[in-house]
């Protein structure tokens, strides 16, 4: 409703303007369109909420919450939520909602990395591809290799055969982390690079590069300030839903037992560490699964806004 | 288009080979080794045997070499031989041995494929018979409140991952209602009415997360091909030579927007596969996907190299189907 009375407010100003040319309203920017076309996608902007939430939840909620996410109480193990537990204790009494909002920490972390990988990667690669015409075919023949993977074997077989030796340089944690961003990351590119690819090509042929090449502009001007700038909004979408995807491959690989080990919690090992308590304890297996959902349905949702918000064509006002 | 078939599956050889040579070269970086899971009490001689039997000692591409020629050329003779019954040269062929069960990959294999084409064929059959209707009713329908209740619910049907839906349906039918088995028993066997129920009733989890999880992609898809082709003008020429609605709809417009559909479903078989992996594992169902995770497990790499290459050789394969129909479907499509 309010939106619909901005607008109109708007579109008086802009008719009855006090005479004079100059007079057309306040200044619109590209964002700022994106920004007005995006928060009327409620989906999107109920995503964005919930996003926010969760992140601030996972990075800024353990320094509030008064247990720790590893204190043993194994006199009061297993016990169901409570008002001192909100969400419960596990086998050896943890405290499931600490360790739920510290596991998001990895989780959030290792979707966002290793998406910005992906998207990073990808990007490189269609824009190349699309412009220097030398090197098409070789990174497409690259590109299809890729897709031709079996990716979640290999996953799984990457993850396990250099588990060890990384984690004995660089420690347990990171050395995981490391791991795990970079096969989600070189395994997540492919589509995107596809993508920009296709809008590079069409983009190129257009004048106002042919304008940019007559002036004598280098080339990697060109890329930076004329083409890459117009393959902004494919890449975008692609990288909120690179997020999902990325997220959904972690709690995977944690979830068959080969992502971080238990002393991490993550969602996927919270979730793998309570599937064999279905039966007693069903709650330690919703808590993380449905962080894991509402994060990634909340992602693809802010993607479906993105994707709307950024094409012209769609754009209603 | 027979000739565009040839070129393309020629073409597909190089990539399989490449494929074969990356899978081969991870598992050969990889530092692990097959006989320290030896008991200690074993001398180093003997360990040292049991590595140049296993063939650890040679370099490595003479290892791929003899992997390709097992994989390409013992084992699908094999194969033809226990088909049909012929003997093939003397039948004395070296075959890919696991390390884990001593006996050849490859029978493992054929022994579990069972369980996994029942459960995962299942699964994305009914996937497919959920998606299409819906998708059309979708369409046709667009922004009635059927078609937003669809939208909102693929959009979680293919956001919520099987690893959380499964466990998540375990506990509410057979924990809480007690409605079905929460584990898959594959020594099972179909003999009367009543075992025959007890099957339907341990299928019915594993293939409705499953059939849930594919009909949400392929619902929207189904549905954004139908509004392509509704606005289409031979859709207009239709209606106003007088054909009937239903008529309009399900002969003209359903049958053009099948066509990208096919092409999807025909890309989404090789992903039956690895969706194998976590359903197996939630439902104990031992099958290619549980062999695979205890292979990995066990560091049994013949028996991983092989499986992982059949995955790539579907993957490949199904990308080719996926062209051919959609040049045979649609006449538009010419190769040259």
């Amino acid at each position: 409703m309010a939106d619909t009375h901005e607008r109109a407010e708007e579109i008086t100003q802009e008719t009855l303007g006090d005479g004079g040319i100059a007079e057309v309203g306040e200044h619109r920017s590209l964002w700022g369109d994106v920004w007005r076309q995006f928060r009327r996608h409620k989906g999107a902007m109920a995503g964005l909420v919930v996003v926010t939430i969760i992140v601030l939840g996972a990075f800024v909620g353990p320094i509030f919450y008064p247990h720790d996410p590893f204190d043993i109480d194994v006199p009061n193990a297993n016990q169901g939520p409570t008002l001192e537990h909100l969400m419960g204790t596990d086998t050896i009494g943890r405290d499931i909602m600490a360790r739920v909002l510290v596991g998001g920490r990895i989780s959030l972390a290792v979707g966002f990395t290793a998406a910005l990988l992906g998207i990073f990667i990808g990007t490189g690669v269609g824009i190349l591809a699309g412009f220097f015409r030398r090197l098409d075919a070789l990174l497409m023949r690259l590109t299809d290799l890729f897709l031709a993977l079996p990716v979640l074997p290999l996953l799984l077989v990457i993850i396990l055969l250099f588990r060890d030796s990384l984690r004995e340089r660089f420690g347990p944690e990171l050395g995981i982390f490391l791991l795990v961003v970079f096969i989600i990351g070189i395994t997540s590119w492919m589509q995107t690079a596809r993508i920009v690819r296709g809008e590079v090509l069409a983009i190129k042929r257009q004048e106002f590069v042919l304008a940019a090449q007559s002036i004598g502009t280098r080339r990697r001007n060109i890329i930076m300030r004329h083409i890459f700038p117009n393959v902004l909004s494919p890449v975008m979408v692609s990288a909120a839903l690179g997020v999902g995807i990325a997220i959904i491959t972690e709690s995977f690989l944690s979830f068959i037992g080969l992502g971080f080990p238990s002393d991490f919690p993550t969602w996927g090992r919270l979730l793998f560490d309570a599937v064999p308590f279905l039966e007693i304890a069903p709650m330690r297996v919703i808590w993380p699964g449905a962080l894991i959902s509402l994060t990634v349905i909340s992602v693809n949702f802010i993607g479906d806004g993105l994707r709307d918000a950024l094409d012209p064509r769609l754009r209603s006002g | 288009m027979g000739r565009y078939a040839i070129r393309r599956m020629l073409g597909a050889i190089p990539t399989l080979i490449v494929i074969s040579l990356v899978i081969f070269t991870i598992l050969e970086l990889a530092p692990g080794d097959p006989t320290g899971t030896l008991p200690l009490t074993v001398p180093p001689e003997v360990r040292e045997n049991i590595r140049e039997t296993l063939g650890l000692n040679d370099p490595f591409f003479l290892s791929w070499l003899k992997w390709m020629r097992q994989m390409f050329i013992s084992e699908p003779l094999n194969a033809i031989e226990s088909v049909t019954g012929l003997q093939i040269g003397d039948g004395e062929r070296l075959r890919i041995i696991s390390w884990a069960s001593r006996g050849p990959a490859v029978d493992t294999i054929v022994e579990r494929l069972p369980q996994t084409l029942w459960v995962l064929g299942l699964g994305f059959i009914f996937g497919i018979i959920i998606a299409i209707p819906v998708g059309v009713v979708s369409a046709y329908k667009q922004y009635s409140i059927f078609d937003n209740a669809g939208t909102v619910i693929s959009m979680i049907g293919y956001s919520v991952p099987v690893f959380f839906t499964g466990p998540l349906a375990i506990i509410v039918f057979s924990v809480w209602l007690g409605w079905f088995p929460s584990f898959y028993d594959t020594t099972h066997t179909v003999s009367d009415w009543s075992s025959l129920v007890f099957q339907m009733k341990q299928l019915a989890m594993p293939v409705a997360v499953l059939s849930l999880f594919n009909a949400a992609a392929l619902s929207r898809f189904t549905r954004s091909s139908m509004l392509d082709n509704l606005n289409e003008d031979y859709v207009r020429t239709a209606r106003s030579k007088g054909l009937t609605e239903n008529r309009v709809v399900m002969r003209h417009v359903l049958r053009n927007s099948l066509i990208p559909v096919t092409t999807l479903i025909a890309l989404q078989v090789p992903g039956i596969f690895a969706g194998a992996i976590v359903t197996e594992q939630i439902f104990r169902i031992n099958g290619l996907g549980q062999l695979l995770i205890s292979a990995i497990n066990g560091a049994d790499y013949p028996m991983v190299q092989t499986l992982t290459f059949i995955f790539a050789v579907l993957i490949v394969l199904f990308n080719l189907v996926a062209d051919l129909i959609y040049g045979i479907l649609d006449p538009r499509i010419r190769y040259e």
